[in-house]
């Protein structure tokens, strides 16, 4: 894992994301997601590539799966893919396209690409390893983390599985919204309170601030699930 | 069947701790039992098919064994982005179980019914369709599908055969015609009763199956080989030649005629009334199949 050595810190994402290219839509959404995804890969996350596999490591699932350059160059800074891999990006036998293929890509949780589906992936999961009892060594349950867009929002998939997860408890379930006010209609009264009413624990922040990520991500939130707000450069 | 697919799958729960039960409000009651005594797996999402089909999903990412179950046009229809892409695309499997199938919920109408269900799942990679007879077939064919992690579909029907046969994958022959016979008549699920006695007067094989994919093309093949002529009469109490390609690969290496029967393509049925008089209106009773057989086969 040489190339994890040097090329594994923060500094090192735009270098690895310069081994990719990128048309320009995509290029915007992958700067909102680089720092939501650097701190829970950094700093929240229990998930290693040495652990990728196993039943009780938290889980990433990235809904939001347009733009993933930002995903797979942190996959790459922390060694679940090898930088080598990532100059192959969009050709006919690289596992990177434009949108993650779990199958292709070593620590994807999910394919995604198609909006609304990672939300309701999450909730299931959750349910899941809530079902077998699964517990991390340091004895709590495992996390299941979700990224979605505000536009994303807008798929009514999502305020299916926001419900259940609210009215269930979910507690170890997490969305990440990252907000860029891309929602063609927008959300009055904020996107929080659309997961408060349903009864999710919401914080706002703004997301560039690692620290103030990190805060909102690891604070806890008993018996409700999380959702985190973080608000990034307007795409309009 | 729906009582025996709610009995075998309440005894799977508590055989495997893999079950998990996926509900959207239908058949909540058949399970409510299980739910207190299997804590998280039983989970009714509520009026919500796409979220039924994503946690199950996100259940088998979790290594978990989903069932979902609800009315076939809400299982399969409303969310097949869900069905296509929250279980093969992402490697995994799940066991879907619908009621309601074509036209059993003949009073409630169009929007209770789907008889493209299967047509549909025909299009993604790797489903296997079991469309059971019978209610011991219904028993067999989920004790063949839970235990696996592979993708299956079970359509359960409000109409039986009067005996049931084995889920044995393949063609089973029920009846064998002689070495100058007319053709081969295969019957999927419910039909078979009516296809039996709409053509016994007529020489040819009658063979049945309650497992449509994978389908058993050798098993057609041969049974075509031994017939008098390669002329085959499917006979599937869904959409209309859904099954058409899968017999035109089975005998592609021959010239051959077919026929499918099913439900019609051309125009939406504004009725209600009983099964038994859609089943007359789409030509799937006895008689129905009867004339269609006798003009097929040139008898």
């Amino acid at each position: 894992m040489t190339t994890a050595a040097t090329l594994s810190r923060y500094a090192d994402l735009p270098v690895l994301i310069g081994l990719m290219e990128g048309d320009e839509k995509h290029k915007g959404a992958a700067n909102s997601t680089l720092d939501v995804l650097w701190v829970l890969y950094d700093r929240v996350l229990a998930v290693t590539p040495e652990t990728a596999e196993h039943p009780a490591r938290d889980r990433f699932l990235l809904s939001k799966g347009h733009g993933p350059v930002a995903f797979y160059a942190v996959l790459a800074a922390k060694g679940f893919l090898d930088v080598p891999t990532l100059r192959g990006w969009r050709a006919f036998d690289s596992p990177l396209g434009h949108h993650p293929d779990r199958v292709l890509v070593p620590g994807a949780e999910i394919g995604s690409g198609s909006l609304g589906h990672g939300l309701p992936l999450a909730l299931g999961t959750a349910l899941g390893l809530r079902a077998r009892d699964v517990r991390r060594p340091d004895g709590a349950p495992p996390r299941t983390v979700v990224l979605v867009g505000d536009g994303e929002l807008d798929e009514g998939s999502n305020h299916e599985a926001i419900t259940v997860a609210g009215r269930l408890r979910v507690e170890e379930l997490t969305t990440v919204v990252v907000d860029n006010r891309s929602s063609a209609h927008g959300w009055p009264e904020g996107i929080g309170t659309r997961f408060e009413t349903e009864g999710w624990i919401s914080r706002e922040v703004d997301g560039h601030d690692h620290d103030a990520l990190h805060t909102a991500l690891t604070a806890p939130h008993p018996g409700h699930p999380l959702a985190v707000i973080a608000r990034v450069r307007s795409k309009r | 069947m729906r009582e025996t697919f709610v009995e075998t799958v309440n005894a799977a729960l508590t055989e495997d701790p893999r079950t998990a039960v996926v509900l959207a409000e239908i058949s909540v009651d058949g399970f409510r039992r299980a739910a207190v005594r299997h804590p998280g797996r039983v989970i009714n999402v509520g009026i919500r098919e796409q979220a039924m089909i994503g946690v199950a999903g996100g259940l088998a990412l979790a290594g978990m064994r989903p069932i979902a179950h609800t009315y076939a046009p809400f299982l399969v229809e409303r969310p097949f982005e869900q069905i296509k892409l929250d279980f093969g695309h992402q490697g995994t499997g799940a066991v879907l179980v619908s009621i309601g199938g074509s036209y059993d919920a003949s009073v409630e109408g169009r929007t209770h019914q789907a008889p493209g269900d299967v047509a549909l799942l025909d299009t993604l990679p790797g489903w296997t369709v079991y469309v059971p007879g019978h209610p011991d077939e219904v028993r067999d064919a989920l004790r063949a599908a839970i235990p696996g992690n592979d993708r299956v579909y079970v359509r359960l029907s409000g109409t039986a055969n009067r005996s049931p046969l084995p889920v044995s994958g393949g063609l089973t022959v029920v009846r064998t015609g002689s070495p100058r016979s007319a053709g081969v008549v295969l019957a999927v699920g419910p039909m078979l009763d009516p296809v039996l006695e709409a053509t016994a007067g007529l020489d040819v094989t009658v063979a049945y199956t309650a497992t449509v994919r994978p389908f058993d093309r050798e098993g057609l093949s041969a049974l075509v080989g031994a017939a008098g002529n390669a002329d085959v009469l499917v006979v599937e109490p869904y959409l209309s030649g859904t099954s058409a390609h899968e017999v035109s690969a089975a005998l592609a290496d021959r010239r051959h005629r077919q026929l499918g029967l099913g439900v019609a393509r051309d125009a939406e049925l504004r009725a209600y009334g009983t099964p038994a008089q859609h089943a007359r209106a789409h030509g799937l009773d006895t008689e129905g199949i009867a004339k269609a057989a006798r003009e097929f086969f040139l008898v």
